[in-house]
């Protein structure tokens, strides 16, 4: 990993000030970075913070949320100094998102065309013509046999599998460097499933994009990550190579995890639970955030949070059993 | 292969100890679920979608049968004719030998503690208004002669069983997190004793750490109270994992039915071949080759005539669009329904 990465995010913290004065640390301290035409995956449970992790990114965090802290860099340019406007440039242009449910991310009084041409003119300042010829194009990239007719659709008209399509068309009409995949595939069905990552794969080797994968899925992250981060209670607990999350697995949570999924290929009687449940973001347990459900759990991780350590190259962890 | 052979036979004859020497508690029989579809002026019939379009099926005492499909497949339909939450348009339940399809309200109010039924989504299933305590004791005060105190000793044995506290027994669903929703579902479910339950995704809404939790609770829970399970799931890896047999749908059919290892091993149908080459696997050294299905699943309004698999299979022959395949014996328990082995294994 010489190469100069494209994404750079160190040290965000985004944080939510709810109502009753509690702080939700959604998002408490994540560096990493993404390298041009790599698939990063974010794994983690529902509260992990790998969803917001994406938002600010994007900077859609709205109120009671709040970035507090951190440097976003796409191509040595700090995003977080951005005004809305220059913002709203960089969103489709060099950075696309798409998100798990498509019937509530498209827009469902306009056409499919009509929203991919909107995204073409508005960015690239086409001319109606050239859009909609570049619209079909794109459909047809990502797979309708019949594009024409898809352009005159609405999304209520189209399955999830297609929805999905017509979304990935519209994101990656601008040819952006990064593309965010947040759930892409959690709402469709296995056989859909495998056909839309294929294609994310595709048309990332097509336009030499770099994928964010977010997902909650240790099987996707297997098959179509080059590298992973694990995160819990808004932190990166592990991070490393796909190969040696699933070969050479450290943290107690990712073994969990892992140890929790019943899987095709090996039988158990029982699956290895986590006890417990994902602490809520405004209550961390005091010292390491996943001592309360840690089955290796001792003294020290009760009084202060291990730091994320490098234990070998490209492999790091936190966790006080590595120290 | 001899030793093999001994060992299957081992396991085998294990399974009938447990399945007390293998009776059928439920039978569906042919059975055909058409909801009419409106149209026109004067809300004439204009169709139908054949949600469940002749399914034939049994579970035995003791036994768990996971059925599998993808979206629109027809399973959860299926789960709710078989309770008759929704009446059969034709075809047969058999319940602990009774003939239980054309049973009035009134007389199936009897079978019905013996049958019941666990969501998917346990935010939606519990009432808010109530609290646990009321929620589970509500199927006693319908269908028992419970006393108050009693009913307040078998809430908090049943809340204790489920891995809860007596304390949350005053609590409100929204104090819960998923996870414990979906216990207090399954307590309350298991209030009347029942024989039967009916897991319709139970734990699909839930992340994976809690996902296991669960999966076990229902697993201890079944060996504890002898439950016999139709666990409805689309998660093919959780449906092996609890499954002591498999039936896959598709739009409406069965395509194939087995015992869970010749079903996984040796899969024959070509859609559960594709359905299980689609499943992410976590064993980075060793890839399985993808089988792809193109297009998406057919209406059910307007199923392929013949085999319904027929417009995405890549077998598909002539025969395949003139005549509906039959499920076909192919020896220990495994059915096929599928024109490439009409001539058997």
């Amino acid at each position: 990993m010489t190469q100069k990465p494209l994404l750079e995010v160190e040290g965000l913290k985004t944080y939510f000030y709810l109502d009753n004065d509690l702080v939700a640390k959604a998002v408490d301290g994540v560096d990493f970075s993404i390298a041009p035409g790599e698939t990063l995956a974010i794994v983690g449970e529902s509260g992990s913070g790998k969803s917001i992790t994406s938002l600010s990114i994007m900077q859609l965090i709205n109120k009671p949320g709040r970035i507090i802290e951190g440097t976003i860099h796409l191509h040595n340019e700090n995003l977080l100094t951005k005004s809305g406007k220059q913002m709203t440039k960089i969103r489709g242009n060099d950075i696309a998102m798409i998100f798990q449910e498509p019937m509530t991310a498209l827009n469902p009084v306009y056409t499919i065309g009509n929203q991919i041409i909107e995204t073409l003119r508005k960015h690239k300042k086409y001319t109606k013509q050239v859009a909609r010829e570049k619209a079909i194009e794109l459909l047809k990239l990502v797979g309708f046999p019949r594009a024409e007719q898809i352009m005159n659709e609405y999304p209520h008209q189209l399955s999830g599998g297609m929805r999905q399509r017509a979304m990935i068309a519209m994101a990656i009409s601008c040819e952006p460097k990064l593309l965010i995949a947040d759930e892409p595939s959690t709402a469709l069905d296995v056989t859909i499933q495998a056909q839309i990552l294929d294609l994310l794969q595709e048309m990332k080797e097509r336009l030499d994009m770099s994928i964010l994968l977010i997902t909650h899925d240790l099987g996707v992250v297997a098959e179509y990550a080059d590298r992973v981060l694990v995160m819990y209670g808004g932190q990166v607990v592990e991070e490393t190579s796909v190969e040696n999350l699933f070969e050479h697995t450290k943290h107690p949570y990712t073994n969990g995890l892992l140890d929790s999924l019943p899987s095709l290929e090996k039988e158990v009687k029982r699956l290895g639970a986590i006890r417990g449940t994902v602490p809520p973001a405004h209550s961390f347990p005091k010292g390491c955030r996943f001592s309360d459900r840690c089955p290796h759990v001792m003294d020290q991780c009760y009084g202060s949070n291990p730091d994320l350590l490098s234990i070998e190259p490209n492999h790091k962890v936190r966790c006080y059993l590595y120290d | 292969m001899a030793l093999e052979q001994q060992l299957t036979n081992n396991e085998t004859s294990q399974l009938h100890n447990q399945n007390q020497g293998n009776e059928i508690l439920v039978e569906a029989k042919n059975i055909k679920k058409y909801f009419p579809i409106k149209g026109g002026i004067l809300k004439h019939t204009v169709g139908h979608v054949k949600a469940v379009d002749d399914v034939s099926l049994s579970i035995k005492q003791g036994e768990t049968l996971g059925l599998v499909g993808e979206s629109g497949s027809g399973k959860s339909t299926l789960g709710r004719v078989i309770l008759r939450l929704l009446e059969p348009t034709e075809g047969e339940i058999i319940f602990d030998k009774e003939d239980i399809s054309h049973l009035s309200n009134r007389k199936l109010r009897n079978y019905r503690k013996n049958m019941q039924i666990v969501f998917q989504d346990p935010f939606a299933s519990l009432n808010s208004k109530m609290s646990v305590g009321e929620l589970i004791e509500e199927p006693l005060l319908v269908q028992s002669s419970a006393t108050k105190p009693e009913r307040k000793q078998k809430c908090i044995d049943l809340l204790e069983k489920v891995g809860l506290r007596a304390s949350d027994r005053t609590k409100y669903p929204h104090e819960f997190s998923g996870g414990q929703r979906q216990r207090i579902s399954i307590a309350r479910a298991l209030a009347l004793n029942p024989k039967f339950i009916i897991c319709d995704e139970p734990v699909s809404a839930l992340d994976v750490s809690i996902q296991a939790q669960v999966l076990n609770l229902m697993a201890d829970l079944q060996d504890e109270f002898n439950l016999t399970y139709l666990f409805i799931a689309h998660d093919l890896s959780v449906v092996k994992h609890i499954s002591d047999r498999v039936a896959v749908m598709y739009l409406g059919r069965i395509a194939e039915i087995a015992p869970k290892k010749p079903l996984y091993d040796n899969p024959l149908h070509p859609y559960t071949k594709a359905l299980l080459s689609s499943v992410p696997s976590t064993d980075v050294k060793h890839r399985r080759e993808k089988i792809h299905l193109t297009g998406d699943l057919p209406s059910p309004a307007d199923p392929p005539s013949g085999c319904a698999f027929r417009t995405r299979c890549i077998h598909a022959h002539e025969k395949c669009a003139l005549e509906r395949p039959e499920l076909t014996d192919m020896g220990d328990g495994h059915y096929v329904a599928c024109h490439l082995y009409d001539q058997g294994r």
